[in-house]
């Protein structure tokens, strides 16, 4: 199940600049995992020490915040999209 | 200035439009050389400048002279002793940003340090992601500069912000969805176009020119942090800005240590921090807005955790009210004193009358409430609940008519 995830800037540098990748898992715990296993070390970017996504990272589900979801156990199908953005001042 | 530096890890990063650690994607804030700063920034020097906010230039985060906005600030702090009666407490004042120059909200002090440092660092291009007030101060002083600018609001804001935001001829977006929505997007188009967003990767600089408010309220308090200061919560980043304005002010000398509290107010239809809050937790559950304080409409604060830990730290406390007791708020603060706020104010108005009310605030006390902005902006939300206009003949009969109707006293008593 092809998942498409955009990766932000300041994670670029552990994607090889790559803005988009594509993985394949069927929650968004496990494309983060996938992620990992692709690109060492982006897991604790996102993670903190208990496994939960940190405090200043938004992940969206098809641009629904996985906090209104089921979190790291919401499901993915093919086509999904995962957005990964930090936490932006008020306007 | 020294550097950037991430608040959750300390991580330090160079001076350049960055906002995240790339690290934690914590927020990165300007680290200030304090030991050099107390050597010029003295009360007498502060009262011999301009009167405008660059009068505090030491702690505003660009490297030469300010270019854009350099009239902006030293609005009026009123002392509002009618209020006061009504709300039950021995003083209050009333810092009256809704007359800030040039485009009457509290934003016009953040946008003239962001656009100022986005000159310095080389771009022509200015952007944001808005509620409306920050659109409206972009969009002013983008056009005075001579900058290229793109603002991003909700397709769905009052009618007047939109106007104040296209007036100026810049690029105006409205996104069909609420402002967290045009936060995503914004933070995805930051990423790929090399533009200063002022509320992205110029944030560091940007919610710096917040402090600007506090410094006046110091200046304006007889350089004494008041005991008490309502701050209405969005992104949560003013509360947490006038706080360190006060911290500051303390560390330099320019007001003496004295004990403050600050209280946040949101409105009932979007108010992930005054619920953590009033639960004692540290952290919030993002919501999903609804409330006609659409400038407070923000469902995931980002600068929610920092505004917790400020009034857990100052023993402060927060509320949040709904949309009638805004409305009874706007027009409480008119009808005492004179001062027609946005909905925004009506919410630190509606706050504060229910923390006085429970004693968080004792009545023996002295506060400041901040009023970020102008009622002429949201119209809308007072439209039928303002009262209405009697029509007559243009004949003093007629007129004499109405006054006796309505007194049941004779003109000439």
């Amino acid at each position: 199940m092809p998942i498409k995830v955009r990766i932000p800037t300041p994670l670029r540098k552990l994607t090889h600049d790559e803005e988009i990748v594509h993985v394949n898992a069927a929650t968004v715990g496990a494309a983060i995992a996938e992620l990992q296993s692709r690109y060492p070390g982006i897991k604790e970017r996102l993670t903190d020490d208990a496994g939960s996504v940190r405090r200043f990272v938004n992940v969206y589900v098809n641009e629904e915040d996985i906090r209104f979801l089921q979190n790291q156990d919401t499901s993915l199908k093919d086509g999904d999209e995962i957005s990964i953005i930090p936490a932006i001042a008020g306007g | 200035m020294k550097a950037l530096k991430c608040r959750e890890c300390g991580r330090e990063y160079p001076l350049t439009a960055n906002h995240v650690c790339e690290f934690d994607f914590g927020p990165l804030e300007v680290v200030y050389d304090y030991e050099r700063i107390k050597l010029t920034l003295t009360r007498a020097a502060i009262q011999s400048r301009p009167k405008n906010m660059w009068r505090f230039r030491e702690l505003l985060p660009i490297e030469g002279d300010p270019t854009v906005g350099v009239e902006v600030g030293c609005t009026p702090l009123i002392k509002a002793d009618r209020l006061a009666e009504r709300l039950g407490i021995r003083e209050l004042w009333v810092k009256n940003d809704a007359v800030n120059y040039p485009t009457l909200s509290f934003k016009d002090r953040v946008v003239s340090v962001a656009l100022s440092r986005a000159r310095e660092l080389g771009f022509t291009t200015v952007a944001c992601a808005s509620t409306g007030n920050l659109a409206n101060s972009v969009a002013a002083n983008a056009a005075a500069a001579g900058l290229k600018a793109y603002v991003f609001i909700p397709s769905d804001l009052e009618h007047s912000k939109v106007i104040n935001s296209l007036i100026y001829g810049g690029n105006v977006i409205g996104i069909k969805g609420h402002y967290d929505e045009v936060n995503r997007l914004c933070a995805e188009i930051a990423g790929k176009y090399p533009w200063a967003f002022v509320n992205v990767n110029m944030r560091p600089y940007y919610a710096e020119g917040s402090k600007s408010m506090g410094f006046e309220i110091i200046e304006q308090s007889g350089w004494r942090v008041p005991p008490h200061t309502v701050v209405c919560m969005a992104s949560g980043s003013l509360l947490t800005k006038i706080h360190k304005s006060y911290q500051e002010a303390i560390k330099l000398g320019l007001a003496p240590e004295t004990p403050y509290r600050i209280h946040g107010a949101q409105a009932t239809g979007c108010s992930p921090i005054s619920t953590a809050q009033k639960a004692g937790l540290d952290f919030f559950k993002p919501v999903k807005p609804n409330t006609i304080a659409k400038s407070l409409a923000i469902g995931t604060p980002a600068d929610g955790f920092y505004a917790l830990r400020v009034m857990k730290e100052t023993d402060g406390s927060s509320d949040d009210v709904s949309d009638d007791q805004i409305r009874e708020g706007i027009k409480l603060l008119a009808e005492c004193e004179g001062i027609f706020a946005e909905t925004a104010g009506g919410v630190t108005v509606g706050v504060a009358r229910k923390l006085i009310a429970s004693g968080a605030i004792p009545a023996d006390a002295s506060a400041v409430l901040c009023i970020t902005g102008n009622g002429l902006k949201t119209m809308e939300a007072m439209a039928g609940h303002a009262g209405h206009t009697r029509e007559i003949k243009p004949s003093l009969r007629d007129f004499e008519d109405l006054l006796d109707a309505e007194t049941r006293v004779p003109a000439h008593a």
